[in-house]
């Protein structure tokens, strides 16, 4: 490649480039379209195992029962958890069953939904403290005009029939309001 | 509940994570792919004067840009290999094969690529292999299916 | 600079699956242990960080969870690296040495036993040249060792003695995974599982982890009868492009090995991260290493070879014998990517 042809080029699309370098000579290839994107797919394969803790949690749901764990020595009980108390590093070896009937401490009104099983959008997306426990779950709120949904507000889980029931998160489809008085927000300090 | 620590007790699902990965190639890694669409070859000399083939956008020695790209051979010589049995997913062929670093004739430094020898009696450092390119090729390392051996070539 | 050093160290009994637990549950009891062990407690420590892979966890942020066996709340300063927990201490040394903390709790831990760890491992390669190829890590490591089998560096045989004596070694470690080794021409006789490297030449797989506290001055005193002062510590990399350099060398172990200043003493022991038999071999030659002295006492990779774990247990070992008066002053060395790309090296010492 000529003398001439070796200006600075840009490698970047900021405007006016992050940096500049030399342009490269490249020897005739020909004139079809010069590769700049490739698609590399890469896919792992794993056989994965949830642990105790997870486990005694899916075979609680499989049973239509929400469980947490509670570590030895200490109180709070921490629903669905990766089975430690994460304020006192310890394992959470004995199962407590919490809820059903539950309390919203946060939620978001989805409007783009990902993946088969999302609701029609908008819909809401929740924290739900499960009565007795120390920490929230996810879940979604259904049953509710979604401008209505609030901090406080009761809500119990609904489950898929039981005949369906398997050892997923997915047995609780969605949670609807209990009717109940809402949780005051001092009540919920530290959770919300 | 007790722990759930026999075998029959622990949950197992198969989990797959996968990406379609979009990669941007820059000018250089794009260069050699477009060539070898065309089944060429193609290195880049060094501040040294080396042909480093595949090519790289930086010196290996000084960290500064390099731009002399030049075409090299598609016969080369096998600098080491291993021997691959147990086949995995992706892998570039689906028989048992050698994994080797063959130096290209014109080029400094060694690429990375499977030889089709057959078995490992028939490949050895210094063995004499050539492309075998892939018939529709698309522009990535894979248009090289993979080196094959050159009869009465060099036996290492 | 500030005297830093470890005094405390625990790592899990090192097992080809613990399919029973998951990654939390599983280092849980070696950070309960490596502070009980000086009797702290996690508001004692000034800095934590780990060091564990997204890829082998199938999961991403994988980490977060992990902080739940540390105890994070109140909210702790906290670190991770996505490499052997032996960078995660170099991390934790640097906190302390500016000055930011006088104390640290550095763990690395992983399961490998989910996914197909030798696939896995290919991904830590080039994208563009090396990934799209799927490259087993053995057969990756195979290039390396026929490169110095071809040079004369090493033969077979001598392959086979370094995992015999290893796997001997590893008899008198509680923690091993592989211990006892067949006589060196029983594994000859053994099929190549990857030509030219037979099963014996390769590092288990391994579930598991580590986790050592690191105290500066009068804190490690305190906590420690005869602390395992880190005198020198440091870390390089060779090019992720290995077909363009000498694969049967590490220069970037030689210089980590210079600036920590592993010649300017006698070294008692030295444990090193070599996941392949062969691999020992370039690393003595790197680090300079005499045949008197002492390498991998405990079995080293060899016996059990947690990733993102290995590395830093290397570290832990070194100081067990220190702080147990075995030895005077030891040599660490941790690795981390493919044909040891990068090598980080470490002199430790007593106090005397």
């Amino acid at each position: 490649m000529a003398e001439s042809d070796m200006e600075d080029r840009s490698t970047s699309t900021m405007p006016g480039g992050l940096w500049t370098q030399p342009s490269v000579s490249v020897p005739d290839i020909g004139d079809g379209e010069v590769i700049q994107r490739i698609t590399e797919p890469a896919s792992l394969h794993y056989s994965y195992t949830p642990g105790r803790a997870p486990t005694r949690f899916l075979r609680g749901l499989a049973e239509g029962k929400l469980l947490g764990g509670r570590a030895e020595g200490h109180d709070a009980v921490y629903p669905g958890s990766r089975g430690m108390d994460p304020v006192a590093a310890r394992p959470t070896v004995e199962s407590v069953e919490v809820g059903p009937d539950a309390t919203v401490t946060a939620f978001c009104i989805v409007h783009i939904g990902f993946g088969e099983k999302a609701p029609p959008t908008p819909f809401v997306s929740a924290l739900i403290l499960p009565d007795g426990a120390a920490a929230s779950m996810y879940g979604t709120v259904l049953g509710i005009p979604y401008e209505e949904v609030r901090i406080g507000m009761r809500v119990r889980p609904v489950w898929v029939p039981e005949e369906e029931l398997g050892l997923t998160s997915e047995n609780i489809t969605h949670w609807e309001p209990t009717g109940e008085p809402d949780v005051p927000a001092e009540q919920l300090k530290g959770h919300m | 509940m007790g722990d759930a620590t026999s075998e029959q007790e622990i949950l197992r699902a198969p989990l797959t994570i996968g990406y379609d990965f979009q990669r941007t190639t820059g000018p250089v890694i794009g260069a050699f792919f477009t060539a070898l669409r065309e089944h060429r070859m193609l290195g880049i000399r060094d501040k040294a004067g080396r042909v480093v083939c595949p090519p790289v956008e930086y010196d290996p020695g000084t960290g500064e840009p390099l731009t002399e790209m030049v075409e090299v051979g598609t016969e080369g010589t096998v600098t080491t290999w291993s021997w691959v049995s147990n086949l995995r997913d992706g892998q570039p062929l689906d028989v048992p094969h050698a994994m080797a670093l063959v130096q290209l004739d014109g080029a400094d430094t060694a690429m990375l690529h499977a030889v089709d020898a057959g078995s490992p009696d028939n490949i050895g450092s210094g063995s004499r292999v050539r492309v075998r390119w892939r018939d529709e090729s698309v522009g990535g390392i894979r248009d090289i299916v993979c080196f094959e051996p050159i009869e009465g070539g060099d036996h290492g | 600079m500030r005297d830093v050093a470890i005094v405390s160290v625990a790592q899990t009994d090192h097992r080809r699956a613990v399919p029973e637990l998951n990654e939390v549950e599983m280092i849980q009891p070696v950070i309960q242990t490596v502070l009980e062990q000086i009797d702290a407690k996690i508001s004692d420590i000034g800095f934590t960080c780990s060091g564990s892979s997204d890829y082998l966890a199938g999961q991403a942020f994988s980490f977060v969870m992990t902080l739940d066996a540390v105890g994070a709340w109140p909210p702790i300063v906290e670190s991770h690296v996505e490499m052997d927990g032996a960078w995660a201490l170099y991390e934790a040394w640097l906190k302390i040495q500016s000055g930011h903390a006088d104390t640290a709790l550095v763990y690395g831990y992983s399961k490998a036993s989910p996914g197909d760890l030798p696939r896995v491992l290919s991904r830590q390669l080039d994208p563009y040249y090396y990934g799209p190829l799927w490259p087993d890590s053995v057969a990756m490591a195979g290039l390396q060792a026929r490169a110095m089998l071809d040079k004369g560096m090493i033969t077979e045989a001598e392959m086979a003695e370094i995992a015999h004596r290893s796997r001997t070694s590893a008899e008198s470690n509680p923690h091993a995974q592989v211990k006892g080794s067949p006589s060196v021409d029983q594994l000859l006789a053994e099929d190549y599982l990857s030509n030219p490297l037979r099963k014996h030449d390769c590092a288990p797989v391994t579930d598991g982890g580590c986790a050592v506290v690191i105290a500066a001055g009068d804190r490690a005193r305190e906590w420690a009868d005869n602390p395992a002062w880190i005198r020198g510590i440091d870390h390089r990399v060779d090019s992720h492009n290995f077909g363009a350099r000498d694969i049967t060398r590490a220069p970037s172990a030689a210089l980590a090995a210079e600036k920590a200043g592993v010649s300017d003493g006698q070294v008692d022991v030295a444990e090193l991260c070599a996941p392949f038999t062969h691999q020992e071999r370039i690393l003595r030659n790197e680090l300079g290493l005499g045949d008197d002295v002492e390498v991998n006492p405990s079995g080293g990779a060899l016996a059990a070879n947690p990733i993102m774990g290995a590395g830093l247990i290397r570290l832990g070992e070194v100081a067990n014998r220190i702080m147990a008066g075995d030895a005077g002053r030891g040599v660490a060395h941790a690795t981390s990517g493919h044909l040891l790309q990068q090598n980080l090296v470490a002199v430790l010492e007593g106090s005397s």
